[in-house]
């Protein structure tokens, strides 16, 4: 399919639900409008809203706000998640004692803590970025972990062959070996750490993307809810975006769907 | 005890060879406890410079025997010694082509033959400098920037020999390296190694399950029984002169009586294999 094909179709999704929405909230099926722009606002005042906010500039310091916890708890997990993940693929006794409690924690629902974390780190970003670095911590941990379980024997003993000493092993081959795996799960990680940043100011909080949707719910201002969900959504777009072309660079030497399918 | 000391006194007097196994036997322990016997008793001498097949069925043992010669696998018996000296570890004297893909994947072709030398800690500018020679050689110059998977098979298995050659190993290990590739790109890579070997006569102890290939590389066919508890039971010098090509030399008559000869012998334990292996 063409690029230009596909992206009309991508459109004609938005057009036709935005239609679907706007006639449901505006024209009367046998008296009742069908979705009650009590609850569902309509298209009309969520893009009005939209525009006001970046009109007035308000939207800005929030959108600042998320995208700073989010990155935080990004860097701060991913590194967490490298060391411990390296550590316990190359210490099977260490990763043994550890396992069970490792999974106690990764099962634990993320909500919970958020109390705690605002108990101890206060309001202000960091007790999102903590959150947030729980979730990331964990998908980068298993998937290097993963990376350095899954290097291919024979490429393992190719390099040992080679003379490669434990040093040049870990530069050679596990480290790229655990970075593909962790690249490759990047946009999830990305992800969660937004997911961290907006649900714990949702939680409590003074300013963020969280912050203005927990607002306007508190004052049944659906409008408001609808404009901070799509700003999200454009906002996580955006991220995304970002990260295809990141790894686009970075896994490079990966073979794409596309090309082992011909 | 007496054969063990004249067999030692042999030893002495020899100019010690390249690879040697001593009545080796390997086995595995399977999940299930039990133990496999893969290969007993097998014992075989590579001299310096010689060319030897190791020909048998699929799965009798062939890249079992390598992996011990390559110290990757001890032996639960018996003992290996290279150039005489017993082998404690990895052998550092040989270079190993293995039968499955073993090139770096996030390395290009000219960053996967480099490595060899950047590992001895040779600058990266002149390790770039052999490896694109090395790869010249194998022939894909202007290929050095590609990653493995955008290499053909055949491509693969040359970087793979450039990899390993770069790093010129006194012995070098090939287990069915051109295994997965199509006839005439076998017969191009056939040409292609003994082009390269006879340059520097290394020793050489090539894996195959293909006879005729066997017969045309080497100095010496070794033909492995059928596993499990595998031997070495037979030993054919091939008194064919050098250089040869691959394709022509299957026509000549030395080569076809050989291959009538080995093959009598073969046949029964490939049939053996495939009644094992279920035809696969
Ligand atoms: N790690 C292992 N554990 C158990 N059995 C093995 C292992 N490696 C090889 N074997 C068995 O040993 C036999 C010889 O294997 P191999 O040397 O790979 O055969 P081939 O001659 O095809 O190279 C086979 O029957 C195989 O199933
Ligand atoms: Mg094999």
């Amino acid at each position: 399919m063409s690029r230009a094909r596909l992206l009309f179709l991508q459109a004609l999704v938005a057009v036709v639900a935005i239609a679907i929405w706007h006639i449901g909230t505006s024209v009367p099926l046998f008296g009742v409008k069908l979705l009650p722009p009590f609850f569902f606002s309509t298209p009309y005042d969520v893009a009005a809203r939209v525009v006001k906010w970046f009109v007035e500039g308000s939207i800005w310091k929030h959108l600042w706000i998320t995208l700073i916890e989010a990155m935080l708890a990004f860097v701060i997990g991913s590194l967490g998640g490298v060391t411990i993940g390296f550590w316990f693929a190359r210490k099977p006794l260490v990763a043994a004692v550890f396992d069970p409690y490792v999974k106690m924690i990764n099962a634990l629902p993320r909500v919970v803590l958020a109390p705690i974390f605002a108990l101890w780190l206060g309001l202000g970003i960091w007790s999102k970025v903590a959150l947030g670095v729980t979730l990331v911590f964990f998908i980068v941990f298993f998937n290097v972990y993963q990376g350095i379980k899954e290097v291919s024997p024979t490429i393992l003993s190719n390099a040992r062959m080679l003379g490669m000493n434990e040093r040049q092993l870990m530069r050679h081959v596990y480290w790229p070996s655990a970075l593909s795996w962790m690249f490759s799960s990047l946009h999830t990680s990305v992800g969660f750490a937004v997911v961290g940043a907006v649900v714990g100011e949702y939680l409590g909080s003074a300013a963020g993307l969280g912050y203005v949707i927990q607002q306007a719910e508190g004052v049944f201002d659906v409008a408001g809810v609808f404009a901070g969900m799509f700003v999200l959504a454009a906002f996580v777009i955006v991220i995304d975006t970002l990260v295809t072309a990141v790894e686009k660079r970075l896994l490079v030497w990966r073979p794409l769907a596309a090309e082992t399918r011909t | 005890m007496d054969e063990e000391s004249a067999r030692g006194a042999a030893v002495a007097r020899a100019p010690a060879a390249a690879v040697s196994l001593r009545a080796t036997t390997v086995a595995f322990r399977l999940a299930d406890g039990a133990t496999y016997t893969a290969v007993e008793d097998a014992s075989l001498a590579v001299a310096d410079g010689e060319f030897v097949a190791i020909v048998g069925p699929t799965g009798c043992g062939k890249s079992t025997l390598l992996n011990v010669a390559a110290g990757l696998l001890a032996p639960c018996a018996g003992g290996v010694a290279i150039f005489g000296e017993p082998l404690p570890g990895l052998n550092r004297a040989a270079g190993y082509l293995f039968q499955a893909e073993a090139l770096f994947p996030w390395k290009t072709a000219i960053e996967n033959v480099a490595i060899g030398l950047e590992i001895d800690g040779a600058p990266p500018a002149k390790a770039r400098a052999r490896a694109a020679e090395w790869l010249t050689r194998v022939g894909l110059a202007g290929f050095g920037e590609r990653y493995p998977h955008m290499l053909s098979g055949g491509q693969r298995k040359r970087v793979g020999l450039a990899q390993v050659l770069i790093r010129d190993p006194k012995i070098l290990l090939m287990d069915e390296p051109f295994g997965p590739l199509d006839a005439q790109t076998r017969q191009i890579m056939g040409n292609l190694l003994l082009d390269l070997w006879s340059a520097d006569r290394k020793a050489v102890l090539f894996v195959t399950h293909d006879l005729e290939e066997a017969i045309a590389l080497s100095d010496r066919v070794v033909i492995m029984s059928a596993g499990p508890a595998a031997r070495i039971i037979g030993d054919w010098k091939v008194d064919i002169g050098r250089p040869r090509d691959i394709a022509e030399v299957k026509l000549e008559r030395a080569f076809r009586e050989l291959h009538r000869d080995i093959w009598q012998k073969l046949k029964d334990e490939v049939l053996k294999g495939y009644a094992q292996t279920g035809g696969g």
